[in-house]
């Protein structure tokens, strides 16, 4: 395999027979707000420019402004369809920084799966629905949205929010699973595989939809490493990196699960990798399900980072205090960097952030995994149909929170 | 009531107009941020936003009746929103939904505009982060009644 990748020139040169033409910032299916400079030769694409930046929000520079706690707030808005794994992450990274990742509590991670893995599943529940409007399956919008807000229900009842729970905090979670969410929790985990099985009956076969997605943006492994791809559209080309299983965290390694990869690299395979890794998904959330049935706490057992418990604070002079330093200062965080990633549902998300020793973050750096998928629609756009330009966006999952940030 | 031949109905038109308009306010295809999400939320089988009449979302600002700005407007977008604006034909009415896009959220910083009020106007507000798919129902229930009761930009509107 060659590294030495060659990107095609960044200027739209426009010929005698061909026409420039812009696609989004307003589109149907451009998943958001995405504009793409097409330079045409009738109906085929000659050169297309991904044009970003239409959703850049600063949120890594509001970031610096804020405690460490706060800073997850801003943070889960990023990446707006796996609110929880951006919070993971963030998590993850701090408390390397702060250096407390060994005490953190069983039950804490084995939730964290759990958030993530429901996380991942409701995403692909978005992706899938959308993708399929796309190509014109308008009711696999209506089954991807039902299994998703089976899932956001039960966000809701842990985080209060059905999109942004804020639920994984720095130092564990914000609070025990409420009372009767894991019966909830069993309904869902039994209902799930045959609704997944149902979303592969309405696809996988379709001819209308093989037709639409086969040889479609195929990309071969040298180039999805060339163009940085990570997550589900790597492993549809044939290269089996998955965050969980290369850097495992919050215990990865001690679940069972299988990374699945295709070799056609082509929309169809992407479709396929993602909809067996929903069933992935499934077992992992069956195994998380079962570790959660010995009560533990669900906090990290340091006053100096987490709250102390709200009954010991009308008894104890400490805990009030520590109360009131967290709440009105916040926690100081050891000068250093780190880079912490996690597999989110569109692959390596990472954040590198540099603490200078106060309370707030010096400098969050995001590694959002679709900003470099996008970027090889540059790579595999020429040569295509304008139409099948939607489905080569929809088949790299793009969520432009993250993109532009 | 059983409907038979030869039955007839007395109406004002005002109303019967009014109560047409308001039942096929069709939102403009415009997703920004997380409030998109939800504004695709409501189209699905939960929530159903048929029942109102506004399930034709449009894809050309030029058949669309309602702009739903929904998330956080950045300074790259806003003219672009504006734009969009000004080529839906009138009537037309505006829902800001999430707290992005009434006043800039939590977001007060560089990128953001506070509010898209500062460049469109806005019929409703709908508050939370994002807000809940019933939040927007009862967003589009309150343009209904705005245009029922002969408010700005309805048929026939009194002001």
């Amino acid at each position: 395999m060659t590294l030495s990748a060659t990107p095609p020139p960044d200027v739209i040169s426009q010929t005698e027979n061909t026409m420039v033409l812009s696609m989004g910032p307003q589109h149907p299916s451009t998943h958001g707000v995405l504009q793409i400079v097409l330079e045409i030769d009738s109906e085929n694409v000659v050169k297309a420019d991904p044009e970003i930046g239409y959703l850049h929000t600063g949120i890594e520079k509001s970031a610096e402004g804020l405690f460490w706690t706060q800073a997850q707030t801003v943070i889960e808005r990023m990446d707006y369809l796996a609110p929880s794994s951006n919070a993971l992450c963030y998590a993850l990274a701090v408390e390397r920084l702060l250096g407390i990742t060994d005490r953190i509590p069983q039950r804490a991670q084995t939730i964290r799966v759990l958030t993530a893995e429901l996380t991942r599943i409701a995403s692909h529940c978005v992706w899938l629905g959308t993708h399929g409007i796309d190509l014109g399956a308008i009711s696999v919008f209506f089954y991807c949205f039902d299994l998703r807000e089976n899932i956001l229900d039960l966000q809701e009842a842990t985080g209060g929010a059905r999109m942004h729970p804020n639920y994984v905090r720095v130092g564990g979670l914000n609070g025990d699973l409420p009372e009767g969410l894991l019966a909830r929790l069993d309904a869902l985990i039994e209902k799930i595989p045959g609704r997944l099985r149902e979303l592969r009956g309405l696809l996988q076969a379709n001819p209308i939809f093989q037709d639409r997605t086969i040889d479609i943006g195929t990309l071969s492994p040298e180039e999805a490493v060339q163009w940085n791809v990570t997550g589900p559209s790597l492993r549809a080309s044939g290269i089996a990196y998955d965050v969980r299983k290369a850097f495992p965290y919050c215990g990865y390694e001690t679940y069972d699960f299988d990374v699945p990869t295709r070799t056609e690299g082509d929309a169809y395979a992407r479709f396929l990798v993602r909809l067996d890794e929903m069933d992935q998904s499934i077992r992992l959330i069956e195994q998380a399900r079962r570790r959660l049935d010995t009560p533990g706490p669900v906090m990290i057992d340091d006053p100096k980072v987490a709250l102390p418990p709200k009954e010991t604070i009308a008894l104890s002079m400490e805990a009030l205090i520590h109360h009131f330093k967290l709440i009105s200062e916040g926690f100081r965080v050891p000068p250093g960097d780190v880079y912490h990633s996690v597999e989110s549902p569109r692959g390596e998300l990472g954040y590198y952030i540099v603490s200078n020793g106060e309370n707030k973050p010096y400098r969050i750096r995001t590694r959002p995994p679709s900003l470099y998928n996008l970027q090889a629609l540059k790579g595999i756009a020429p040569g295509n149909l304008i139409a099948d330009l939607v489905v080569m966006i929809g088949s790299l999952d793009p969520v432009f929170g993250e993109v532009d940030r | 009531m059983a409907v038979s031949p030869g039955h007839f109905m007395l109406a004002r038109l005002d109303d019967v107009a009014r109560w047409a308009q308001s039942s096929s306010v069709w939102p403009l295809t415009m997703g920004l941020a997380c409030c998109a999400i939800e504004m695709m939320t409501v189209t699905s089988s939960e929530y159903d936003i048929a029942r109102l009449g506004s399930e034709v979302f449009r894809s050309s600002p030029r058949q669309a009746d309602l702009m739903i700005v929904s998330g956080r407007v950045a300074q790259k977008m806003g003219p672009v929103v504006k734009r969009l604006y000004d080529q839906m034909a009138d009537p037309k009415w505006v829902i800001s939904m999430g707290a992005c896009a009434s006043s800039g959220g939590i977001f007060d910083n560089y990128a953001v505009i506070q509010g898209v009020d500062t460049i469109i106007p806005v019929d409703v507000y709908v508050p939370g982060c994002p807000p809940t798919p019933d939040g927007l129902l009862y967003a589009v229930n309150l343009i209904q009644q705005q245009i029922r009761a002969g408010g700005r930009g309805g048929i026939l509107a009194r002001a």
